[in-house]
Order: C-alpha cells, then structure tokens, then sequence
C-alpha cells in the first residue's frame, strides 16, 4: 500500500497538519489530503482536485452548493465524494475552492463554493474524467491526523 | 522485469502459475521493456487470473500503468466458460480514438496559411476546459443519438452517409441501450456534443513524409507530402460518467459474484449476469457517443477546409482505443465467439476480415497511431498473423514516459509553442501548462513503438505523419 507522507507540503496557508499536495502517476495525477479530521481532509484533497485544473487561489467563492455522498467505506466515500465534485465541474462548469465537509458514519454533507470557469483568468490546464480506485486509501497516521489519497484519471 | 521470459526478439511472457489461467504476453522491443513500468506485468497478471479469459492476457509496445488493466492491455473472454466484462478493462474514456482524413491537398497548400488555418480551427472546433458545444441535444435527441453513433450525426446532417463505411461498427454500435445510461450521464453529455476536450486529445493538420509499403499506401489513398487531418478524442462526459458508475458497482458487487480482485480497479462482472449485460449496453451507447462527437468535430473540419481551400475532406478510416467487444476468433484452431477488451490498444483487423469495408478488405484495417504534438503519428494496417497474435490488435500512441508535473517542471507551455513555431507546427491552446504537460518528450518515442508492434507482426507500418497544425485542448 502506498503510505502518505507523515509532512505533506503545506500549501496555500494551509495548517502544518492540514495540507494537500498532488503525487505521481505516470500517465494521470494523484490527489492527497491530510487534516486533523477526516472531513479535513477530504476538504483538502478537494483543493488537490481543483489545483490539478487551475490555481485554487485565483478561484473566487461566488456559488455555493451543496453536496450528499452516502456511503459505509470510507475509501469509497472518499472516490465518491470526489467524483460528486468532478460532476459539478463538469455539469456546471465550475471551479470549487472552498469546501465545508461533515461526515457522519456513512453520510458525507458539504458546502461548496467557487465560481464558472474563466478560461482568461484560471488558465484551465486539464479536464478530469474520474477520480480512481488507483493508488486509494484512507488512513490515520500516528499522530491522530488523517490522510485520503487516490489517482485522478486526466 | 520480474518473471518475464524472452520469446524471439519482441515477445516476452510468463507461464500462468498460482492464480493465472493464461499466460501473460508483451510486445516490445528490449528498449521498451527496460523502461516499461513494473505496473504493467503486476496489472497484466492480475487480468490473467480473471474468470473465462481466452488465449492469454496481453500488453501492447506502448503499454503503461493503466487502471486495474494496463494502458495497452488486450483480452478477451467466453461468455459461456463464466467470463466477465470490465470497467477497469474499458477505462473512463470509452471508445476514445483516432480518425484521419484525406485533404485532398499536399503540405504547401498547408504551409502558405499554416497560423491563419490554426486559427480557424482552433475558434471553431470548441476545446480545452469549460468548453461547451453549439449542439444541445434534448433527452429524446440523445437517446437517438446513443443508438445511433455516427450513423445518428450523419442523419442530423453532420457528414455523409459514405463516412459511415470507413468508421469501425459502420458508424453505429449494435447493443447500445439507452436505458442502462443514468441521468446524471446524460446531464454530464448536454453541452459537450462536438467538443474536444482537453489532456492528450488533439485535432491535427498533418503531413505524409514516409510511405514504408507502396501498395498499401496506394490502396489507402495515400502518397508522400500529403496533408491529412487526425481528430483525437473520444465519448466526453458521458463515457466518463458510466466508467465511473459502473466501476463502483462492479467494484461492490464482484464479491457476491465469487470473484476475488486483486486491485479494486479490476472491477469487473460476469458477462451473463444482469449487470454485465447492463454495462455492456451503457458501454455501446457511451462508444456511439464517442462516434458522434468524432463525426461533429469532422463536420466543423470540413467547414474550415471548404473556406479556406474549397477542399472536400474524406475520411480515411476511424477507430477506437478502449472497447469491449464481441467478436469471432479462431482459437486453437475452434471458432470461438469472445468479449475482446482493448485498453489503450486498437483492433487491428487483418486483409480479408468480413467486417472491414469493402475497397479496404484486401489491405487490412487502418490502424491510426497518435504521437506527439512534435513528432510523429503513423498509419498501419493489420496483418492476417495479428489475428493470430492479440486478437487482431495493436498499439494506440506513445504512451507516457513521464509524469504531468515532472513534465511541468521541466518544459514552460509558452516555450514548447514557439519552439514547435520554429520547427513549423503551428499549435493553439488555451491553457499553457496543458501544453508544458503534453510536451512532446514527456512521451516515449512513437516510432520506436510502432516499430516493435511491425516486428511483432501485430500491424505493418504504411505511413508516417508529422505534425503542421496541433489544435490542443
């Protein structure tokens, strides 16, 4: 199994316990988010979605949206709860750069924000056909913190 | 690589053990298989554990780390000895493929208004992200349209009914079925009719430099310095949407289907079940999607060459990379009736094959080969020994030799354009890193590929190609 890294790269003012980052795949892009909870870090993971598009900071939070995944695996939850928002990037044209997740055993409820994608100003890199039961887990590391992570198909 | 055994210069196998029930067969040149992922022979063997897989459990010279199948995977399966169909063994993108034109012009015609044509297409062929189509197809609209496939859009008035003949299936996959696709696939298809895309999908202006094989060349219409035009892409949304449906319910149903997966991603269910048969049906339609949209985005073509030129484009021949379908095939010497998946991989028909047209019968199927954005693409055809070999399939592309950020680290999107410019390849896209993403060395080298696929005898090189326009999503 692939293990998260125990420091992922803090990125966008992220806490040092919650961060995202992408890794490597071959031919796609994997996401990974890590937060004090688990609901963090699907929100983090989610930020690593957008980021493979565009840059989550030039995304403004103009629409919001809400999202229901109900699922008892927390693996699968996660592969859902990124394909519900690969649906709406897709169906709605829209980037999200901002996500307010709660889990409740199997039950995921989020808020979501962002905006229509602005080709001129998000300089839209790559459309995402599906997140992936490639390279996935969702795990807890030592410190208490958690980690959800899978390949994205680009 | 681990347990693999050389066979003659460009077959490597394993002999089944533990839970194989086929062996495992890769196609490559030894330079292709030092740097061949490890992925590709753990993903290989899984697939050869699968129930009622046939013959053995294949890799193409360009294969890759793919997604329970290895990008380049080929098998195939016996309905009646308990096979199963595979989402994974499709992929996200079904019927992603290639299809090539005739300009009826040569590469001056090409040159002397290379940025003016890269503009026009590139306003006209809606691409890249967040790209909608002018065609909104209603509920009733799109159901026909799943039917139908390219048959449908030529119907609508988008081509011509002699198209139809050049395009795998005759332009319309039989078994689709409307009812197996969910709403939210259609949804996701509403806007997105006779648009690119975005990744690796492209659309071409391409010139011919070589011709290996003089007869076939002259039977596919083709001579050195003509211009010709490939569309890459493949069924949108909507076949992105079934793939990951079907794959959560295949991943969730396989263990009350007694079949053990050795990755998630392998999810996959027995072709005489219900959700089989159901996948099947969703799968077809998500392929005639793909058919569709590849015949809109030739009509948009067609209306940018008749401007500039007054030329009539001609398809040559169109064909898709990742499918399932039934087929017959001469195994062990028994003509057997089989479910062949192709994962990144092209059918590859060889002369004769009752379901290729007519004029091309005697030559073989076209196998269209997509490189690079700056190096080559080529045309092949199949071979009676292909039939014999994988199925009748070959190769699809280069295949990845790097990773999307390693390729952003390394090349700046602006830079790879001007430098495409100087070598004259005129390239459009809205999105830089895309094309620092797709720079031409983050693939591995094509002709190396369809070399080893040549030498394999899984197809026989006819032509070579090189880029002059590359409208990049």
């Amino acid at each position: 199994m692939v293990q998260c890294l125990s420091h992922p790269t803090p990125a966008l003012g992220a806490a040092p316990r919650s961060a995202w980052r992408h890794f490597e795949h071959r031919a796609d892009i994997g996401v990974e988010g890590a937060g004090a909870s688990l609901a963090e870090a699907f929100e983090q993971a989610a930020t690593a979605l957008t980021a493979i598009v565009a840059d989550p900071a030039s995304v403004r939070a103009e629409r919001r949206y809400m999202v229901t995944c109900d699922e008892p695996d927390p693996e699968l939850l996660f592969v859902d709860w990124l394909n519900a928002l690969i649906y709406r990037m897709a169906t709605e044209r829209m980037l999200f750069s901002r996500f307010a997740v709660r889990i409740s055993g199997a039950r995921l409820r989020a808020e979501i924000w962002g905006e229509t994608v602005d080709p001129a100003r998000h300089h839209p890199a790559v459309e995402i056909k599906g997140a992936t039961y490639t390279a996935l887990s969702v795990s807890r590391r030592s410190d208490g913190s958690w980690c959800a992570r899978c390949v994205v198909d680009v | 690589m681990k347990g693999l055994v050389r066979h003659g210069d460009t077959e490597w196998r394993i002999e089944p053990t533990g839970a194989m029930r086929v062996p495992v067969v890769i196609f490559a040149s030894e330079a292709l298989i030092r740097d061949m992922d490890d992925k590709v022979v753990e993903q290989a063997v899984n697939v050869a554990g699968l129930p009622g897989i046939v013959g053995g459990s294949y890799a193409m010279p360009d294969a890759h780390w793919g997604y329970g199948f290895p990008i380049g995977g080929v098998a195939a399966f016996d309905a009646d000895q308990g096979g199963v169909v595979s989402g994974g063994g499709v992929g996200f993108d079904i019927a992603c493929g290639v299809r090539t034109l005739h300009t009826g012009l040569d590469r001056e015609a090409i040159s002397a208004v290379r940025d003016e044509l890269a503009e026009a297409l590139y306003s006209t062929v809606p691409v890249g992200v967040g790209s909608t189509g002018s065609i909104m197809i209603d509920h009733r609209r799109m159901d026909a349209m799943l039917a139908g496939g390219a048959a449908w859009a030529v119907g609508e008035g988008y081509g011509r009914p002699e198209d139809l003949s050049r395009i795998e299936e005759h332009g319309r996959m039989a078994g689709a079925d409307a009812k197996r696709v969910s709403d939210f696939a259609k949804k996701r298809q509403r806007g997105e009719m006779g648009t690119l895309g975005s990744g690796n999908h492209y659309l071409e202006v391409q010139a011919v430099t070589d011709a290996y094989d003089a007869d076939a060349a002259a039977a596919l219409g083709i001579a050195i310095g003509d211009a010709m035009v490939s569309i890459h892409c493949g069924s949108r949304g909507l076949g992105h949407q079934i793939g990951t449906e079907y794959l959560k319910q295949m991943a969730v149903a396989a263990p009350g289907f007694g079949i053990r997966l050795p990755e998630r991603e392998l999810a996959c269910a027995p072709l005489q079940s219900d959700l089989g048969q159901a996948y099947l049906g969703a799968m077809r339609a998500a392929i005639n999607c793909a058919l569709a949209n590849r015949q809109i985005i030739t009509h948009l073509t067609r209306r940018v060459f008749e401007d500039f030129f007054g030329a009539d484009l001609a398809l040559l021949y169109d064909v898709s990379h990742n499918t399932c379908k039934l087929e017959e095939h001469v195994v062990d010497g028994e003509k057997r009736r089989l479910y062949v998946h192709r994962k990144g991989a092209t059918r590859a028909f060889g002369p004769g094959h009752p379901d290729l047209p007519e004029d091309l019968r005697a030559v073989g199927q076209p196998v269209l080969i997509g490189g690079t954005m700056g190096t080559a693409s080529y045309i092949l055809v199949g071979t009676e020994q292909s039939m014999g070999l994988a199925f009748g399939s070959a190769c699809h592309g280069a295949g990845r030799a790097m990773s999307r950020h390693a390729a952003t680290k390394r090349w700046h999107g602006r830079a790879v354009q001007n430098e495409l410019a100087a070598r004259g390849i005129a390239v459009r896209s809205p999105s830089a890193r895309g094309l620092a993403e797709e720079a031409p060395g983050a693939y591995k080298d094509v002709s190396e590929v369809v070399l080893a696929a040549e030498h394999a005898g899984l197809a026989r090189r006819v032509a070579r190609l090189e880029p002059l326009v590359c409208i990049k999503g």
